[in-house]
């Protein structure tokens, strides 16, 4: 069983908040899934992984960057042409 | 007292890869000099949508460091995301390797603190990508924020993480200048870019717990880092404090470390196989991989091939550039330019803070100063003097005059020991205690005497000669 | 302005500058796909405003063949929902019965092809986001086998399953949709080299053997629905076509590996939306960064999307990697294996696309574990990977009903072959 503390915690490893007012009705609802997602427990695994699809690259060559103007553009009061984000310190 | 407290240390070194695009997008990685996000696309930008495309060379480069450094290479490698929130960090998910990275085990060899050599083992390497550069603005007034460069996000990084294997800081300073050299000859990276070796260090005393040290951007604050650590911890044990399981960061201005916030530390990486890069089988890339000779190989035949010393060769070795130059001066006499070389031009190029690099052009000029004193047409004072005016010209002017000319233009050569013979008497003259000294047979007495003459005579004398005509006069 | 099935997000058109097959062609692009200069917002808040600076491939192919991109379509948020509900512009309507959805998630291209609006749409589907609203709204939706059409600029969901498809008023424009945008492209490295040819299309269904999934007829599937269904693989026999039952027994894990999988993918896709670099929402720089990211995420995602990251961010979260993650990519693997089994015994599969009719608003958000449930056929392509085409095939409570026909891996040839000769029996 998941708590609603249990999801606060888990929401604020995503960076999110869950509004006091839906914290029950959330609650429930991610506890019903969780439950249905229990079906994968009586799973019997056959073998190990195996993966289809290897080794694709590109060759080591440059190819043209966007304008300054562009990779700025949908940002928010950029100085400098630097993007602007939140104190880390 | 010493057994109690036995230093463990284990290193994680971030190596920038000098291929020519970026690790998953065509961005030219060579952005040092240009203008902030002018090298960004949608991928290194991590705009909706992008998709990542997996740069060869990065992994060849990645492979070429894995074969020199003894690894396997496991059957097949996984790029996975390592998801957390921090600005530099376009995607919220750095794109790196897990589970199954692309070289495990292998080892250097290094020498411990008694000279002695050592096996540092390898865990592993692995390919991944280096964030944005931040740039941390504003004031307590106004608030503080952060300016953003996405030029280095997307960088290829291969990250070689050691076993907690090394026992001072200075091993690990060593292991770090052979992985650089190593690198370095291998041609993967560029020593002189900023940044492009980074460290982080898991030390811990034996019986405590481990601290990282995050952020050694240079290679040089290793030992600094490590040093103060080992302090700060030994004082808390003896304190009867506790060494808490944590991350620290390295303030490289002031040589101390200082803890990272608890909330940076609660990171879950939650990390999980990226979706959208195929797996990688390059086992048997790595018989096709010729290597160059490496920095052991060439010591050893630089003390085979020069006839030089193990201290001399090992110094001239480790690093490519030194190397280089070492051997296109050699032709003059091998041990004299070892000497000049790798004691007297090192110690003048650190003082100044100057890289070999820089000299490597005016090699045939090094090899005339050095040629001068072996031909006894200065000595050897003269020649260091010599050799200084000739590393400030080429540092602050960016000029190279030749020592020839230096020599002629201060009137450093050398002179025969007969014309000085009367600032030696007139030197004897005015220090008769040191005579005294001498004849009552107090050893170096003498040198003070041929010091002041050395002095007096602006290093134009031998000092052998000078030596020859104080005891000639002095009766001996 | 909004259209009357609130369809399209934002209207343009922008003429391609292309000689080819679809020259001077309408078509409708759903919001999830990357337009240079045209606002492209995944019907989210937290990217409403956002400006691409460049196009997704399929969208650079729609222009080299001449198409006009007549604006960007309506869909659930982020392609989580099966309603178009879930759109933080309001619900698509069904041009059918405008009381109804139009299913989803890509509902806005589908209600844009069936009220006429348009001729062509691209959608995108994950675990059935076209070929739910092509057979909620009575039109043709083909999810292509994985890879065959880059994923470059779509705006990712759940990366191992998604694949950007067309979708049409019948076998022929599908078919040519999709000829346009399949083939290689290096910037998506799960890409193949698979064109398609138009030319090759032709109604072909004689002597093939279809198999008749009895998984596809169970509980939950709805009587008239599946009469319909089960009369429109009776006209398949007549058509020459042989039908056996097979069966796939590890479907039971299908809905329970698919969510697991999206979301965690999901989680991660989404944590880049943080307001720095693109979205209206400007963070709070003055605040510390998980502080000011919380605000705007919490702010600019709506409750399904919530519910999917905090679902994912959970199942990847240090402790349950391997009770979910891992058993689910397992159940991916022995459910591909059961379907590839399966398509050895025939050439195609065959059923239901949906086990219902289009539910009238509001009817199947209530309860988000109702709502996944409506994706159980149509989840198992897209885990195994294979081509399924949603075919009109009759209608049942007065809504249409789509007939499902999924192939091998990389043979939308024999899907589309097979659809085209249903549709021109009808």
């Amino acid at each position: 069983m998941i708590t609603e503390e249990d999801v606060i915690q888990i929401a604020g490893l995503a960076d999110l908040s869950v509004p006091q007012s839906e914290l029950t009705a959330f609650t429930g609802s991610f506890n019903s899934i969780l439950e249905y997602f229990d079906i994968l427990d009586t799973l019997e695994i056959e073998g190990s992984l195996e993966r289809t699809l290897f080794n694709v690259f590109r060759e080591d060559e440059v190819t043209e960057s966007l304008p300054q103007e562009d990779a700025l553009k949908n940002s928010h009061n950029p100085e400098d042409g630097y993007i602007r984000a939140p104190k880390v310190v | 007292m010493s057994e109690e407290f036995q230093v463990i240390i284990g290193l994680e070194v971030h190596c920038q890869l000098n291929t020519k695009s970026k690790l998953f997008c065509g961005c030219s990685a060579d952005f040092r000099a240009d203008a902030p996000n002018t090298h960004v696309c949608p991928v290194c930008l991590g705009l909706p949508g992008a998709l990542p495309v997996l740069n060869k060379k990065a992994v060849e480069y990645a492979l070429k460091v894995a074969k020199a450094l003894n690894c396997t290479i496991p059957e097949e490698g996984e790029f996975c995301r390592k998801n957390y929130f921090y600005p530099d960090l376009v995607k919220a998910y750095q794109i790196t390797m897990g589970d199954d990275p692309l070289a495990i085990g292998g080892y250097i060899e290094i020498e411990d603190d008694a000279g002695n050599p050592k096996v540092v083992n390898l865990t592993r390497i692995h390919v991944e990508e280096d964030p944005g550069r931040l740039v941390h603005m504003g004031n307590k007034e106004r608030g503080y924020y952060t300016l953003v460069d996405y030029n280095r996000s997307g960088i290829p990084l291969i990250e070689m993480v050691t076993e907690p294997e090394m026992s001072s800081p200075k091993e690990a300073r060593r292991l770090l200048n052979k992985l650089r050299a190593t690198l370095e000859y291998l041609d993967v990276f560029d020593p002189e870019k900023e940044g492009s070796l980074r460290v982080d260090a898991n030390i811990s005393i034996k019986g405590h717990e481990r601290v990282e040290i995050k952020n050694i951007t240079s290679y040089k604050g290793v030992e600094k880092a490590l040093t103060f650590e080992i302090t700060r911890q030994k004082n808390l044990i003896r304190r009867g404090g506790r060494i808490v399981r944590e991350t620290r960061h390295f303030q490289e201005g002031k040589g101390t470390t200082t803890s990272a916030r608890s909330k940076e530390t609660a990171n879950d990486y939650r990390y999980f196989p990226e979706p959208d890069l195929p797996v990688i089988r390059v086992a048997d890339w790595v018989k096709d991989i010729e290597l160059p000779e490496l920095p052991d190989a060439r010591r050893d035949r630089f003390m085979s091939q020069y006839g030089i010393a193990v201290n001399h060769a090992r110094t001239l070795t480790g690093d490519l550039k030194l190397a280089e130059f070492y051997e296109a001066i050699a032709e003059v006499g091998a041990a004299l330019a070892a000497s000049w070389t790798a004691d007297i031009l090192m110690g003048e190029l650190n003082y100044r803070d100057m890289h070999v690099s820089e000299v490597a052009g005016h090699a045939d000029q090094f090899a005339e100063l050095i040629t001068l004193v072996r031909d006894k047409k200065i000595t050897d004072k003269a020649g260091v003097e010599v050799l200084r005016v000739w590393l400030d010209a080429l540092h602050n002017e960016a000029k190279s005059e030749a020592p020839s000319a230096i020599v002629e233009r201060l009137g450093l050569a050398r002179e025969s020991g007969e014309s000085f013979r009367g600032i030696v008497e007139a030197i004897l003259e005015k220090n008769p205690q040191a005579i005294e000294d001498h004849k009552a047979g107090k050893k170096g007495a003498l040198n003070f005497i041929v010091g002041q003459v050395m002095k007096e005579t602006k290093g134009k004398s031998d000092p052998r000669e000078i030596h020859a005509m104080i005891s000639e006069i002095l009766g001996e | 302005m909004a259209d009357i099935y609130n369809a399209f997000l934002s209207e343009a058109e922008i003429a391609g500058e292309g000689d080819g097959i679809l020259k001077g062609v309408r078509v409708a692009v759903k919001d999830n796909i990357s337009t240079k200069d045209i606002e492209t917002t995944c019907a989210s808040k937290i990217l409403k405003g956002y400006i691409p600076p460049y196009d997704a491939h399929a969208v650079t192919l729609l222009k080299q063949a001449g198409a006009v991109i007549a604006g960007k379509t309506n869909m659930d948020e982020f392609g989580m929902g099966s309603t178009t509900e879930n759109s933080a512009f309001g619900a698509a309507l069904n041009p059918r019965d405008t009381t109804r959805v139009t299913g989803g998630s890509s509902g806005g291209s589908a209600a844009a092809v069936a009220g006429g609006l348009v001729p062509l749409a691209l959608g995108s589907d994950t675990g059935g986001s076209i070929r739910c609203p092509a057979a909620w709204c009575g039109i043709v939706g083909l999810k292509p086998s994985y890879g065959r059409v880059s994923r470059f600029g779509l705006i990712a969901y759940a990366n191992s399953f998604e694949q950007i498809g067309p979708m049409a008023n019948n076998v022929t424009d599908t078919a040519k949709l999709f000829s346009v945008i399949a083939g290689h492209d290096v910037r998506d490295s799960t890409s193949v080299n698979k064109p398609y040819d138009f030319a090759g299309l032709k109604a072909d269904i004689a002597g093939k053997t279809i198999g008749i999934p009895k998984e596809y007829f169970g509980e939950g599937v709805d009587e008239a629905v599946s009469e319909t269904v089960k009369n429109a693989i009776a006209k398949l026999e007549e058509l020459g076509a042989k039908t056996v039952e097979v069966s796939l027994p590890s479907m039971k894990y299908a809905l329970a590996a698919y969510y697991v999988t999206c979301t965690c993918e999901a989680s991660s896709n989404l944590d880049r939306f943080d307001g720095v670099r693109y979205g209206e929402i400007a963070p709070d720089t003055n605040m510390p960064w998980h502080d000011a990211y919380t605000k705007v995420r919490t702010a600019g995602f709506g409750d399904e999307v919530r519910r999917r990251i905090i679902l994912g961010t959970f199942a990847l979260s240090a402790g349950y990697y391997g009770k979910y993650y891992v058993k689910a990519r397992h159940a991916r693997q022995q459910i591909a294996k059961d379907f590839a089994k399966a398509l050895t015994q025939c050439d195609l599969l065959a059923g239901p696309t949906m086990p219902n009719v289009a539910p009238k608003l509001g009817e199947l958000t209530k309860d988000p574990l109702q709502m996944y449930q409506a994706d159980i056929l149509t989840v198992p392509a897209n885990i195994a990977g294979i081509p399924a085409i949603s075919v009109p095939c009759g209608t049942a409570h007065n809504m249409p009903v789509g007939l499902q026909i999924m192939g091998r891996m990389y043979d939308e040839e024999t899907v589309l072959n097979a659809a085209l000769a249903y549709e021109e029996a009808c």
